[in-house]
């Protein structure tokens, strides 16, 4: 029992992560269609510029408290993150808006890269320890074990779906977003600026993919140039999971998936009397996704689409 | 104007002949780049078929080559003989099958992961189905990664090694011959073979492109409901788009595998994927000749970039490693090939397209 509460513990923090970049994917694929294919990176790049602030701080001014030093950090990746996806979008996507669908896809993919190589000229290709900057002790829960790292993981998910949701259904931004995503000519007719507004989500989905990449790196205590990969593909199947384009769903998706995985890795060594180890979390993801799609095509929450006429 | 073509044919084909004879004067390393690159080009063909005419996005096609490398390892190698006493009892000397028996077993199997592949996705637009390829893809590698254990039937991350070369009509590929005194190497054998099939397959995917087949992907590929209206079986065709696809990877990874003599899951991981799709939409998605073009850049470009770095790093007093540089070049080049040539480098010529599309 214990550890099945341990389980869904450590596949709710997963599962929070995956959903916050989840939703970078899922609103960005709401507007233009395009599946973000450097979204990860964005996450990556969050967290290594957070790692450099920590350590400048540290370094400069001991005897801040570490709460502080986070949330500074936060900031200034908030504020490099959403500016370098901003880059991306005008630089990348936005003179192929009319093109081929796959040609986004194929700079997507070049951005990717990149930005990768970028940043192992800039950080260096070795490991970085990210300092534990909240308590260590950990809080025992009923027999399972929680860190003060994870329930501020489990914590500002919270928070900040509460401000994502609130913006999206109660701002004049979010109504222009959801008119895009509807039909960017007609929301154009109606005194919208698309292009404003795909700017917008871009800098949205890369704050929340930043929050993702700190909480990453400060839960499994490393940072590195490719972290952002195995993350982002996980997020993304998250969002096709809970039907792309849909933000209830890209939630729903990442924390399901991130359960799944936790459960799945506690006990298949267990079930199977050892034959098949916890190398094989990585793709039980994949797995149910593809039996999910094959009864629900456009997902769990994606509503029936009709084909492009 | 006939002759003048016939002559440019004969032309080509002769410096497609000489080509290997000259570069192996410069060390066998360029002929392999060149062989390599051979072996990308029969794959972007091969996903040409499911991407470029069906229009459906595969981003794990590398699982078909990985199955044709795997099933060519297992077959052509000591491993099985080792790891199977009851198949060292029956064949002491390890199996050791023709490749007349190997590749098309090779082709079959890897058709086979196509349709089962292709039979739940059926249903899935666009981006789903990419998602669900790109899970197969990885499925199949973490498979090939950890089916060491219960059975060791892969090896593992160590990957299997000591596989046969290509023995043809008693030439065996894997060591040099010499005809009138002039020798030719062994990875110049291999670009002969390697460029017969590329031959092969350019004329069967063109046959297929003009035929009642192809002129159907490409009806399910604008609109799949209006293709259905005109009376398209387009489950069948789908399938058969994707075992079509996968039959090529699979015989590409088998030539891989023999090429190579070693195989390891390292080699199949999602971005070899997407390098391929890069290759298909880079040249000129859905057209034979944009495809090559692509596939030959970008498997040829890492290569020669290779030199082209080593004097920049110099430039830089070495602060910028070249493979670093290397990375950096290729991203650079897919991003703005791209935004100066959205349709590719040498797309299809425009005929009959409908209206522009209003942004739905």
């Amino acid at each position: 029992m214990e550890v099945l509460l341990q389980q869904i513990i450590n596949g709710l923090v997963l599962g929070s992560m995956y959903a916050l970049i989840a939703l970078g994917y899922t609103m960005v694929y709401g507007i233009i269609n395009l599946i973000n294919f450097a979204h990860g990176e964005v996450l990556m790049v969050g967290a290594l510029t957070s790692w450099t602030i920590i350590v400048w701080m540290q370094e400069a001014m001991p005897g801040t408290p570490g709460w502080l030093i986070l949330l500074i950090s936060l900031l200034i990746a908030f504020v490099v993150c959403g500016a370098l996806n901003f880059a991306i979008e005008k630089i990348a996507y936005r003179p192929l808006r009319n093109s081929p669908k796959l040609a986004p896809l194929i700079t997507a993919i070049g951005m990717s890269i990149l930005l990768q190589t970028l940043a192992m000229m800039i950080w260096k290709p070795n490991y970085k320890a990210f300092p534990t900057l909240l308590p260590a002790e950990p809080l025992h829960v009923g027999g399972a074990v929680i860190t003060v790292t994870q329930i501020f993981i489990l914590g500002a998910t919270a928070v900040s779906l509460a401000i994502l949701m609130y913006i999206v259904n109660y701002t004049r931004l979010g109504r222009a977003m959801r008119a895009t995503a509807e039909n960017p000519r007609v929301a154009g007719l109606m005194g919208v600026r698309p292009d404003t507004v795909i700017s917008a989500t871009f800098i949205i989905g890369a704050i929340l993919a930043a929050l993702a990449g700190v909480m990453y790196a400060s839960n499994y205590g490393t940072a590195q140039h490719t972290m952002g990969f195995l993350p982002g593909l996980k997020a993304f199947t998250a969002a096709v999971f809970g039907g792309i384009g849909n933000l209830g769903g890209a939630v729903l998706g990442g924390i399901l998936l991130g359960l799944i995985e936790s459960i799945g890795a506690g006990y298949i060594g267990p079930l199977t009397g050892g034959v098949l180890g916890s190398q094989y979390s990585d793709i039980f993801a994949f797995i149910v996704l593809i039996f999910v799609l094959t009864l629900r095509p456009s997902g769990l929450l994606g509503e029936r689409v009709a084909d492009r006429a | 104007m006939k002759t003048n073509r016939l002559l440019y044919f004969l032309l080509v084909a002769l410096a497609l002949l000489v080509l290997p004879l000259l570069l192996q004067q410069g060390g066998n390393a360029w002929v392999r780049i060149l062989d390599m690159a051979l072996l990308y080009v029969l794959l972007a063909l091969g996903l040409n078929i499911v991407v470029g005419y069906a229009g459906l996005l595969d981003l794990g096609y590398v699982a078909f080559f990985a199955v044709g490398a795997y099933l060519f390892a297992l077959l052509g190698s000591p491993h099985l003989a080792e790891a199977f006493p009851w198949i060292a009892a029956s064949f002491p000397d390890g199996l050791h099958l023709p490749i007349w028996a190997v590749i098309p077993l090779a082709a079959a199997l890897a058709g086979l992961f196509g349709v089962l592949l292709g039979a739940p996705t059926l249903k899935l637009r666009g981006d789903y189905l990419a998602i669900v390829t790109l899970g197969f893809g990885e499925i199949i590698r973490v498979f090939l990664n950890n089916l060491d254990r219960p059975i060791n039937l892969s090896n593992g991350p160590k990957g299997i090694n000591q596989i046969d070369g290509i023995t043809f009509f008693g030439i065996k590929l894997s060591r040099p011959i010499e005809v009138f005194g002039f020798e030719i190497a062994s990875v110049s054998l291999y670009y002969y073979l390697f460029l017969a099939l590329v031959i092969v397959s350019v004329v069967i995917c063109h046959r297929l492109e003009q035929s009642r087949i192809g002129r159907a992907w490409m009806a399910i590929r604008e609109d799949e409901i209006a293709a259905k209206a005109m009376g398209i079986n387009t489950r069948n065709l789908k399938l058969l788009a994707f075992g079509m696809g996968a039959t090529f990877g699979g015989i590409s990874g088998a030539m891989f595998a023999a090429f190579q003599g070693f195989v390891s899951p390292e080699s199949f991981s999602l971005m070899e994927s997407v390098m391929i799709v890069a290759m298909v939409v880079l040249g000129g998605i859905g057209y034979l000749p944009g495809v090559i073009l692509g596939a030959l850049l970008l498997a040829a470009l890492p290569e020669v970039l290779r030199h082209v770095a080593g004097p920049l790093q110099a430039m830089t007093d070495g602060r910028i490693d070249s493979a670093i540089l290397r990375q950096l070049l290729i991203a650079l080049a897919m991003i703005s090939i791209m935004l100066l040539r959205p349709r590719g480098l040498w797309p299809a010529p425009e005929h009959g397209k409908s209206l522009a599309k209003p942004n739905a």
